[in-house]
């Protein structure tokens, strides 16, 4: 029992943590890419939505490479850790986040950025009012991103190794309990990913209808 | 954004008219180029306080881009803004902004209630607290919308969002009212009562406003000085009586109304009163132009009387009477536009009454009447 909390609230804490850093760099890169005009603007669009198809395991083995002990990041002593599944993940869910928001605030009127400014709105204010507009997608953005990383397998167990009681998460446990033979635990494993998932994205889903009821 | 350049030492201070204070907002050697092609050029626009600005003109002319221009709100502007004479830098943009309130054609409101939205420029400006609620329902009130300042701003009508709107504007109390077609999104019911409700708070509370609308009914109401912009380049800025009545080219005249527009030459003059020959027909006009000149006679459609040919009718001063049967009849509202071929085409609005008492119809001969004075000449290049 022990051992399932432990690793539910890994998963829940490394997810989360992954989250919340591909928010804080994925929701202002993809306000200036919105936002701006500049030639190579395109390409740029292209590479953020082939990031956000990248299969975990390409992301996984990268970021592997880069943390194995001949690495050029050995000397961090970061892989098989909980710190290398969080910047997997975050590789994962940052082009997602971005993208989605983007798109999200992409979509508002130019002419609102317009009348804001027009208002008397500084940079950060106009930036804090589109982000207020965009609500809806900006909230779907980031259930995206954590839907994207609290059922990823690849990435996790590759970086972190699937080591009991360190770096065992919701589903490298499942993987492993199934590879057993152990289907109950499976089972079970899988009832709380699903409830986990439920309840996270259940809150977001609720502040997302608020916004909308404004 | 390249602003603050000095003006060409050749073009030297411009429109020095005896100004005893510089105009509220100004701008100089404005030049808005889009795609390699200028949009916008203009030498010196200027709104003094007290008095709005009416910018008129075709759709594209310009005159949306000169609004933004002024708000600092175009990527690709040249040219000097001044404000209360002092020069504005990119830099100081912000502080600009924050002495204007800019109204968009659509109302671009918020997604809160209406009073969150008019309370938005206030708080951008840092106000807080008890002040930014008597402000906000001060105005509200009188727009005429307190009633509806907890409402959803997604569930007011048209009319109401751009009174929300408007009311957004006016709660700065800015140094400058900037409004873009503010009543283009507002139906017909709705338009007219906000019209009259904007005219009266732009007379109480005096303040400088440079609107923009291709309504000449508007204008002609809001305005008082009338600066028409026809291709990116400001053709007239004068009263509006003046621009209605004697505009400064062809274009002008054709966008303020002027429907007979006739290529002419001043055959003589005499005590300023000049006979041009046109088409075969001998117009008269006041004119101070020269004999020999070639002209363009210009006459709004309300100047003109009709007669039916043979009728007798009341003694006129008139000294222009031509007559030619009638080749179109146009009902236009409350008004008849009828087309007489004198030899030159002559366009008279008269009443629907009227048209019916006098029984007007297509072929039928009448004498069209004019006065010299309402006769404007536009001098042409020889």
């Amino acid at each position: 029992m022990d051992d399932l909390l432990q690793i539910t609230l890994l998963s829940l804490a490394v997810s989360g943590v992954a989250t919340s850093i591909s928010l804080l760099i994925g929701l202002p890169l993809g306000t200036v890419l919105a936002l701006s005009v500049f030639r190579s603007r395109g390409v740029v669009l292209s590479v953020v939505n082939t990031g956000m198809a990248l299969p975990p395991v390409v992301a996984g083995l990268a970021i592997a490479l880069l943390l194995w002990r001949s690495g050029p990041l050995g000397d961090l002593n970061l892989i098989y850790t909980p710190t290398a599944i969080i910047v997997a993940e975050v590789v994962i869910a940052t082009p997602v986040i971005l993208g989605l928001s983007a798109a999200g605030i992409g979509q508002l009127d130019p002419r609102l950025q317009v009348q804001l400014q027009g208002l008397g709105a500084s940079r950060y204010q106009t930036v804090w009012w589109l982000w207020r507009e965009a609500r809806l997608s900006l909230l779907a953005a980031l259930m995206a991103g954590f839907g994207s990383v609290i059922s990823e397998v690849g990435a996790a167990m590759m970086v972190g190794g699937n080591i009991s009681g360190q770096t065992r998460v919701l589903t490298t446990a499942i993987v492993l309990d199934v590879g057993r033979g152990d289907f109950g635990t499976a089972i079970e494993l899988a009832g709380i990913l699903l409830a986990l998932a439920f309840i996270v994205n259940g809150v977001l889903t609720w502040a997302q209808q608020s916004g909308r009821r404004g | 954004m390249r602003l603050d350049q000095p003006l060409a030492a050749s073009e030297g201070p411009v429109d020095p008219n005896a100004r005893t204070s510089p105009p509220v907002l100004e701008i100089r050697d404005l030049r808005v180029v889009r795609g390699g092609r200028q949009v916008l050029g203009i030498q010196q626009f200027a709104v003094d306080a007290h008095e709005t600005v009416a910018v008129v003109g075709p759709n594209g002319a310009g005159k949306s881009t000169l609004l933004l221009a002024l708000s600092l709100l175009i990527g690709q502007q040249e040219g000097r803004l001044l404000l209360h004479g002092e020069v504005v830098t990119p830099r100081l943009a912000l502080h600009l902004r924050r002495q204007i309130g800019l109204v968009l054609a659509a109302p671009m409101l918020l997604d809160t209630t209406v009073r969150q939205n008019v309370a938005a420029g206030l708080r951008f400006r840092g106000i807080r607290g008890q002040q930014v609620s008597t402000r906000v329902d001060h105005w509200l009130d009188r727009l005429g919308i307190l009633s509806l300042r907890d409402r959803h701003a997604r569930e007011l009508s048209s009319g109401e969002a751009q009174r929300v709107s408007l009311a957004r504007a006016f709660v700065l109390e800015p140094e400058v009212l900037l409004l873009d077609e503010p009543f283009s999104s507002v139906d017909a019911a709705a338009r007219s009562q906000l019209i009259d409700d904007t005219e009266r708070l732009l007379r109480e509370t005096s303040r400088a406003c440079v609107v923009v609308t291709h309504d000449l009914d508007e204008a002609s109401r809001l305005g008082t000085r009338m600066a028409v912009i026809i291709d990116g380049q400001l053709r007239q800025d004068d009263d509006p009586q003046t621009v209605l009545s004697a505009p400064y080219d062809e274009d002008v005249a054709a966008f303020v109304g002027v429907q007979t527009r006739l290529l002419g030459r001043i055959e003589s003059v005499q005590d300023g009163l000049a006979a041009i020959e046109v088409d075969g027909c001998r117009i008269e006009a006041l004119s101070t132009l020269a004999p020999g000149r070639q002209v363009m006679c210009c006459l709004r459609p309300e100047d003109v009387t009709l007669r039916v040919s043979g009728q007798a009718g009341p003694a006129t001063s008139a000294r222009n009477r031509l007559t030619g049967s009638i080749v179109k009849i146009v009902v236009k509202g409350p008004f008849v536009q009828v087309t007489v071929a004198c030899g030159p085409i002559i366009v008279a609005d008269v009443t629907r009454a009227s048209a019916t008492e006098m029984g007007l119809r297509e072929g039928q001969l009448v004498e069209a009447t004019f006065k010299a004075t309402a006769v404007h000449l536009i001098g042409l290049q020889q």
